[in-house]
């Protein structure tokens, strides 16, 4: 494949989607999007890629993002802030919330995995949490990715990234060649239209937010204004969540990182105060 | 250095789980099928066991159910790795004591995922 059509290709990704394809990317390229070019009828994805740059054909080119942004996200996705939710999250709130409902937002659920997998951990804590219901919500910006995420529906690919397979025996069942969740996953979660640069504050209170790995994609101004928003949709015992590779050191002082736990914010004193004072 | 026996009858496959699993830091045996893993097992019994289902001479599932039997036989963590992707193959390979179970096509990704899965790495 050719520099020129790696760079469109590039380009069609991040204004379509915002993903940021990094340089030397051939062999993830080629992977993803074989599969398309032999359904497609293409000789190869070079022909696929040089069809894309030059006829501009608006199914080709929707194919093409779904196949490289698909795999974005996987279930229980870097583990850790899934471990951390079971091991100090979960306990906490269920002490807290005395009518056992723990409110947790997915800001940028994509095609569901992140709900999912948190609905299929209470499933597994259940026996030491027997009150505790969660009520979850989850978010994102992209109808293609929300209409996956109700279908419930994953391909063999996915179901293999993350999921342990006991997991999988216990909650999906296989149609055809895919991987749907069970009805009830499906019916533990609302799913729900909406972009982050809105006005939040129709969220209404969340005890635990989930935004990973969205906001690399914003700008200084953007992350701040994003991140301030869902402190006030936080209670001050709620806890953020961002992703591996995120902070919210130099951007925000609404929240503070949780020591030892990467990833993992809570509301910072002064903003309390803040509230307190308003609230007064 | 951990070990991992990969018992395949495509010798593509094992190049291309050889390839994976070195990466990973494994040791890589290999066995054409179950027969040959089974006195691969009895010589040395290694940490890890890669096993595809459908073989001449002895498939998988039987290959792990003696395995089972075996001196020594529990300690290898096994992961199932064919072509057979339904939940019954796959609820069998469970109860037969594997602790994981990859639906092929699998790639390097798939692989480290589900051996970090079982805390092979």
């Amino acid at each position: 494949m050719t520099n020129e059509d790696i760079e469109h290709l590039s380009a069609m990704l991040k204004a379509r989607s915002g993903l940021i394809l990094g340089s030397d990317k051939t062999y993830l390229i080629e992977s993803r999007l074989a599969p398309v070019a032999r359904k497609e009828g293409f000789s190869s994805v070079s022909a696929l890629l040089t069809a894309l740059r030059t006829k501009r054909d608006e199914k080709l080119m929707a194919m093409v993002t779904d196949a490289m942004t698909t795999n974005e996200t996987f279930f229980f996705r870097d583990k850790v802030p899934f471990d951390q939710f079971k091991s100090d999250v979960l306990p906490a709130l269920a002490k807290t919330r005395l009518n056992g409902e723990i409110k947790i937002w997915c800001a940028a659920c994509s095609t569901g995995q992140e709900p999912y997998s948190l609905a299929m951990l209470m499933e597994e804590s259940r026996a030491q949490f027997p009150r505790v219901n969660l009520d979850i919500l989850a978010t994102d910006i992209s109808d293609r990715c929300l209409e996956k995420a109700q279908s419930g529906l994953y391909t063999q690919f996915e179901v293999q990234r993350g999921l342990p397979i006991t997991m999988m025996v216990k909650n999906f069942e296989k149609v055809d060649e895919m991987w749907r969740i069970s009805p009830k996953m499906r019916q533990s979660i609302r799913f729900k239209k909406l972009n982050l640069l809105d006005d939040l504050r129709g969220i209404g209170r969340m005890d635990v937010i989930y935004c990973r790995n969205v906001l690399i994609y914003f700008d200084l101004e953007t992350k701040k204004k994003v991140l301030e928003q869902m402190a006030q949709l936080l209670p001050d015992d709620g806890y953020l969540f961002l992703g591996a590779a995120e902070t919210v050191l130099g951007i925000t002082d609404a929240f503070k990182p949780m020591p030892g736990m990467r990833g993992l914010y809570i509301k910072n004193q002064a903003v309390k105060t803040e509230a307190a004072r308003r609230l007064a | 250095m951990k070990t991992c026996l990969v018992v395949d009858d495509s010798r593509v496959i094992r190049k291309v789980a050889r390839r994976i699993l070195e990466n990973l830091q494994f040791e890589v045996i290999e066995a054409n099928d179950g027969l040959e893993a089974l006195n691969s097992c009895k010589e040395k019994m290694p940490s890890a066991i890669l096993l595809d289902w459908n073989m001449p001479v002895m498939d998988g599932i039987t290959f792990l159910r003696q395995l089972r039997k075996e001196e020594g036989g529990k300690q290898p963590v096994v992961v199932f790795c064919t072509t057979e992707n339904d939940l019954a193959h796959i609820t069998e390979a469970l109860t037969e004591g594997a602790s994981e179970y990859i639906m092929k096509p699998f790639d390097g990704e798939i692989l480290e995922a589900k051996f970090s899965e079982v805390g092979l790495i």
